[in-house]
């Protein structure tokens, strides 16, 4: 491309004749002749071009979606977008000059002050990657804490979670082990768990709900067989609007995706991984955590704190290489979470559960069709046992136009014919119906 | 002084007097749908009109500074600014509102558009095979370390360490040490690789070298073909932090220096907004012998229908729950499409133009170390600030009240006072010659004030010990420390 003028007379200003000597620095023999990309397009074409492109996917406004299994349909409040399209925010770097930054500072803040208030614990940082990779530190840090080189893990969680958790446990030689669960309540197996535990054990993760969609009720009980090992506690932090946090429930690390606060599904990414801990661990967190202080004329303030534990510092003995977050995210929760309030909060997580039952009871009307299969307490997901096949089922509804529920026969061939339905406050009575008629046309 | 930052008093939403509505009070239980002893006590959260929301994030945007403010040098980060439709086009349904267990066939346009971005990235790269898989910069390195260590099991080898140089940035002996290796940091010689140390230090120990070409100085590594062969010699593989990928794009390429793995930021590069601290994509690529190792699933085309391969059996696993950051792999395709393979190019002539400009125009009033060619950044020296009793952070401060964010500051480590400037591509040279102006006028304050500064800004200087002696992370840790009588934080 040609140079523009100024560019001409800043290569005069460096003596220099062309931008190809800026370049000679780079010996001949690693030298390349441009790149075989297409040329470029104005924004008119690009939008053409990416419309034409991306119609070729199927919404889940365009088609009623009872997907969930950890990235979930949920209403965002225009204002939420307003708020994270703020140039200032939206186009900054992280806040590492404190005091031209203090608007995102204090909003992450704001941010890790409701994780806090929902989780019950003392602090949680100001984002990670996601819930998987927040599991994946948290067993790292649960090493930190109690030793071991095991640690195990309910058998209750998505397959993405443990195949990532696989990977963060391998880089560190930890062996994962895993913990069965109850074939009538989906609820964490004790006996189970009771008889894998001993001193190389360093901790225990489970969810609650759980990926099978049953509240755990055995905390208690839980807590106490794990002793002084650490309890890592996975959430779903819609659920915590009415449910009794993990922080009174004894758990020493809690990870969860807060994608559910004001993020849209965007294919999983990108979501905000949760990580919170009880302040003794704080030092052995992973993550940027931002804390309150004053400026030297005593004004309330905000900024990046306990950086000795980052990797910009500590290097090789970091607690963790995290550096780029998810901060806007952390913004859209903090924004999401203002805008409904307590009250909205709780209406939502209601309705949650409302839509769960209705679904769960008339697919269970339907013959053939067993719902939910646990006998638990649930949120906004359970699962559906059929006596047709789950590839069968699948294929009908896409027919009908209606994105099925997540197929566990791979993943837990032990529930044959079993699917996953998530159900919102996204969805109609129209919805529930399309659905449920979709079902009983399966015969 | 032209720059004055907005100074708004915004409480936090938690001190606003909450109004109660009991009209809205519903019994938690839902009617016995959920039992006592699960169900929580209190939740801390305010109920405020969207009015009062808008308005305490609105006034807090104010006090906050991005790209579209003004010149944000932040070197190594390459805060270039991002065309607007990129952002536009991540929030149609068609992109927003797709799950990622949808059936394959419901999302042909997203898998489609990640196959062709990977392509793009291979180009770019000189690489064979992309994952988009990782989240981060330092997510791509853990995820291309995990890949060295993968590569040496299969080949029954259990190497131990990786080096880097000591002008690294800090997440390579971290994502190294994440994946359970010992980290050899290697002394750089002016400023570069020293090779002969690089040779006394590689072994049957050394599972790769971590390298940035450009490195963190500007400089480019003219030896790198011949490290290459010292640590392919030795059995070992190059790693390429990609951070520095807009010095060189259609110059030269890492697979053309021999690199076996390549991690990129695309949010650096290709143009994605940092959004304050995140999200970000760190894309990896890799050789052909390396292929087999990337995570799960892979992207497969056949006869134009697009579909997930799981069936990897050397694959690492991995590294992130689903794709990875899709919106903002979507703006980066935008990005690429919009300005084609010239445009990229003529991207990376612009920006070390810019770098070398501004080094040119600045060199003098500092310390320039190490050789006078830069490419896309350049480190100067705060040294001659000490005679005055100036530091460099004192000098980065003063250059916020003049509007312009401050580079990035100490780091690399080898530089003595370090001021490391990045002005990228986008910026205009009446912009540069600004930041010049401000920084010589700075340069002759009374050094009084560049130790006061900023007073332009939201708040002035922080008492940062503080804040890690009181350890408040949040509204409820604050009101702890109230009720325990230790007044006000």
């Amino acid at each position: 491309m040609p140079l523009s003028e100024c560019s001409l007379e800043m290569l005069q200003y460096l003596r220099l004749k062309s931008v190809d000597e800026l370049f000679e620095d780079i010996p001949k023999d690693v030298r390349t002749d441009g790149l075989k990309l297409p040329d470029g397009m104005g924004e008119l074409e690009l939008r053409r071009e990416l419309e034409a492109m991306m119609s070729a996917n199927k919404p889940a406004s365009s088609m009623p979606s009872f997907l969930g299994a950890g990235i979930y349909n949920h209403f965002i409040p225009a204002a939420v977008k307003t708020i994270i399209s703020r140039s200032e925010f939206i186009t900054a770097y992280t806040p590492y000059q404190p005091e031209i930054s203090q608007g995102m500072l204090q909003s992450l803040f704001e941010y890790q002050s409701f994780m806090a208030e929902l989780t019950a614990m003392d602090v949680v940082n100001s984002s990670m990657y996601d819930a998987s990779t927040a599991l994946g530190e948290a067993v790292l840090m649960a090493h930190r804490i109690s030793g071991g080189d095991k640690f195990l893990i309910s058998r209750t969680i998505s397959p993405e979670k443990k195949e990532v958790a696989k990977v963060y446990a391998r880089g560190a030689d930890i062996r994962l082990v895993e913990v069965g669960y109850d074939a009538i309540t989906g609820q964490v197996d004790l006996a189970d768990l009771k008889s894998k535990l001993g001193d190389s054990v360093a901790g225990f993760y489970f969810e609650t709900p759980n990926f099978l969609g049953p509240v755990e009720t055995k905390w208690q009980e839980i807590r106490s067989a794990l002793d002084n090992k650490t309890l890592v506690v996975g959430v779903n932090p819609m659920a915590l609007a009415l449910l009794r946090p993990p922080g009174e429930m004894g758990a020493d690390i809690v990870v969860g995706d807060a994608q559910v606060f004001g993020t849209s599904m965007s294919l999983g990414g990108p979501t905000i991984g949760i990580f919170g801990c009880r302040s003794e661990h704080v030092r052995k967190m992973p993550g940027r955590l931002i804390g309150m202080t004053t400026d030297i004329e005593g004004r309330a303030a905000y900024c990046m704190t306990l950086q000795t534990r980052e990797q910009h510092i500590r290097r090789s003995k970091a607690t963790s290489n995290i550096c780029t977050n998810e901060a806007l995210l952390a913004l859209a929760a903090a924004s999401y979470l203002a805008l409904v309030g307590k009250s909205g909060l709780r209406e939502i997580a209601k309705k949650n559960i409302e839509n769960m039952r209705s679904l769960s009871s008339r697919i269970a009307a339907i013959k053939g069709f067993e719902a939910p299969r646990f006998k638990s307490h649930h949120f906004n997901e359970f699962v559906v046992t059929s006596e047709a096949s789950s590839d069968k089922i699948h294929k009908k509804l896409l027919a009908k136009v209606v994105h099925d529920g997540f197929i566990l026969d791979r993943a837990f061939p032990e529930l044959k014919n079993s699917t996953l339905y998530a159900t919102t406050e996204m969805h109609s009575k129209a919805d529930h119906d399309k659905l449920v008629s979709a079902l009983e046309a399966v015969g | 002084m032209r720059y004055h930052q907005a100074v708004h008093d915004v409480p936090l939403l938690f001190e606003a007097c909450e109004k109660p509505s009991p009209e809205r009070e519903f019994d938690p239980t839902l009617g016995g749908l959920l039992p006592k002893e699960l169900v929580r006590d209190d939740l801390d959260i305010p109920d405020l009109p969207e009015r009062d929301v808008v308005k305490h994030f609105v006034n807090l945007s104010q006090m906050n500074f991005g790209i579209d403010n003004g010149l944000y040098p932040l070197g190594s980060c390459t805060m270039k600014y991002n065309p607007k439709v990129c952002d536009e086009i991540v929030s149609w349904h068609t992109v927003a509102d797709i799950h990622p267990l949808q059936d394959p066939s419901t999302i042909q346009g997203a898998l489609r558009l990640m196959h062709e971005l990977e392509m793009m990235l291979c180009e770019v790269a000189g690489m064979d095979a992309v994952t988009l898989q990782p989240a981060a910069g330092a997510h791509g390195e853990y995820t291309g370390v995990h890949i060295v260590k993968a590569f040496h099991e299969a080949n029954g080898e259990r190497r131990n360490e990786v080096i880097l140089p000591d002008t690294a940035h800090g997440t390579n002996p971290a994502s190294a040490a994440m994946v359970g290796y010992d980290v050899l940091d290697l002394p750089s010689k002016d400023g570069c690789v020293d090779v002969e140390a690089l040779k006394s230090s590689v072994s049957k120990d050394t599972a790769a070298f971590m390298l940035t070409n450009p490195n963190t100085l500007g400089l480019f590594e003219k030896n790198v073909k011949e490290i290459a062969g010292i640590l392919h010699d030795a059995g070992a593989l190059l790693y390429y932090d990609g951070a520095n990928l807009n010095a060189i794009m259609g110059k030269t390429s890492p697979g053309k220096m021999d690199f076996d793995i390549v991690h990129f930021n695309l949010h650096k590069t290709f143009a994605t907004p940092h959004g304050g601290g995140g999200p970000g994509a760190g894309p990896v690529g890799v050789r052909k012998r390396l292929e087999e190792y990337l995570p799960v699933p892979r992207i497969v085309e056949k006869a134009g229908m697009y579909s997930l391969d799981y069936n990897r059996p050397k694959s690492i696993g991995k590294v992130r729950a689903f794709f990875g950051n899709y919106a903002v792999l979507v703006r980066a395709y935008a990005y690429i499409k919009m300005l084609g393979g010239k445009g990229l190019v003529s991207a990376t002539e612009n920006a070390v133009l810019n770098s070398n400009y501004l080094k040119e125009r600045l060199k003098d009033d500092f310390e320039l170390p190490y050789g006078n060619l830069r490419k896309h950044e350049f480190v100067l020296s705060g040294r001659p600030l000490k005679s005055k009793g100036l530091r460099t952070l004192d000098f980065a401060k003063r250059l916020l009240d003049y509007g312009f964010h401050a580079p990035t500051i100490y780091f690399p480590l080898i530089v003595d006072e370090a001021i490391m400037i990045e002005p990228t591509e986008t910026e205009s040279r009446e912009t540069l010659d600004k930041f010049v102006d401000a920084c010589k006028a700075i340069l002759k304050e009374d050094p009084q004030l560049l130790h006061d500064a900023p007073v332009n800004t939201a708040r002035r200087r922080l008492d940062e010990a503080k804040a890690a002696r009181d350890m408040i992370f949040s509204w409820r840790a604050y009101q702890k420390k109230l009720e325990s009588g230790n007044g006000k934080a």
